[in-house]
């Protein structure tokens, strides 16, 4: 089990620094990189602190800590991807009226273009 | 096109994604059976010829920036008309499978109807279908589901071949489903107390290409419209409750 504690330990410490490297190179804006940090950090906290672990694992009615850390990582990821859609379906959403009203600005503007060469 | 100049002013869209092989002939069609109308096509960002065949022949051409999808560029289309000031918008799609002899008889139904919407069947005289078993079977659970949503029967809800007047322009130039957007767009416009009237129409074969919509599409085509008429009853259910107006 001390095996699964680590590796997610591990897995956490790589996804902030992963994190930290994207914001960098400014892949991720940083206001969709504080759910990861959140993320990662909760996962790193609970996967070292003993107490914590056995407290989430008998809150949780799970025997055995390491899968209650499994548990907790699992519903962390799901927030952070739920969070991830809302934003997804807004950016979508405001996507599809600006490319619309690009097309109808050109549009406007094609007319307009083809009237004053018509006028010359 | 420019402003519409009429009180009964007429547009005709045809929504087109790569259609190159009958666009042309599509809109030389509804010039000659409607001469009188403006036609324009909105080009959903096709990587084909599809542009410049449709203005050669004659039509307008709105053109999106990028991929929408088939809700979006009628939308796009919706959007204009009203911003133009058109009063009745018909769409016909643009590969051929509508018949622009109907056209007539979709806008004297809509001007003569106290409908904000008319709806070309296929199916109300009994004429034929060109729809695979797996469409045709969702067609029938469609009709069944909408029954007691609409208040009435409606034989061919997943129709494009569809008129509106400006009452619905302008709910649909704010709020347009994207993708499969026939069925939603009735359960919207019922939420918001309009109504709609069907006009038996025959519909074609395409004239060219594949329906996009494949026999494992049509199983997601049936959920994600049902998830979508279930959201939107929901949402309008919740807004008359809190006693806000539709938006």
């Amino acid at each position: 089990m001390d095996g699964l504690l680590n590796f997610l330990t591990g897995l956490s410490v790589l996804l902030i620094l992963f994190v930290l490297a994207s914001v960098r190179r400014a892949h991720i804006r940083v206001e969709y990189s504080v759910s990861w940090f959140a993320a990662a950090l909760i996962l790193l906290v609970v996967s070292r602190s003993e107490s914590a672990l056995r407290a989430i694992s008998g809150l949780l009615g799970i025997g055995v800590p390491p899968l209650a850390l499994l548990t907790v990582a699992g519903c962390v990821f799901l927030i952070v991807l739920f969070r991830l859609s809302v934003i997804i379906s807004g950016l979508k959403d405001a996507n599809i009226a600006l490319a619309q009203r690009v097309a109808i600005l050109e549009f406007h503007l094609r007319t307009l273009n083809e009237k004053t060469e018509a006028h010359k | 096109m420019t402003k519409a100049a009429t009180p009964e002013s007429l547009l005709i869209i045809v929504p087109a994604f790569n259609e190159e092989a009958a666009i042309g002939s599509v809109v030389r069609e509804i010039r000659e059976k409607v001469p009188d109308v403006p036609v324009l096509v909105i080009d959903d960002c096709s990587v084909d010829s599809t542009v410049a065949l449709a203005r050669a022949a004659g039509a307008e051409v709105l053109c999106l920036p990028h991929h929408l999808g088939l809700g979006g560029a009628v939308q796009a289309g919706y959007k204009l008309a009203y911003e133009l000031g058109y009063q009745y918008v018909i769409r016909i799609d643009g590969d051929g499978q509508h018949d622009p002899a109907y056209v007539e008889k979709i806008f004297q139904a809509l001007r003569r109807s106290s409908c904000q919407m008319v709806i070309g069947s296929r199916f109300l005289d009994g004429g034929g279908t060109h729809s695979g078993p797996v469409r045709a079977l969702g067609i029938g659970v469609f009709r069944l589901i909408l029954r007691p949503i609409l208040g009435k029967p409606v034989h061919d809800p997943t129709s494009g071949f569809v008129g509106v007047n400006r009452a619905a322009l302008e709910v649909f130039s704010k709020s347009f489903p994207l993708e499969y957007p026939e069925i939603e767009a009735l359960v919207v416009l019922q939420r918001k107390a309009f109504s709609f009237v069907e006009v038996p129409c025959r519909m074609r074969p395409r004239m060219a290409g594949r329906s996009t919509i494949t026999a494992m599409k049509s199983l997601y085509y049936i959920f994600h419209v049902l998830l979508g008429v279930f959201v939107n009853v929901l949402k309008y259910e919740r807004r008359r409750r809190l006693g806000r107006p539709a938006q």
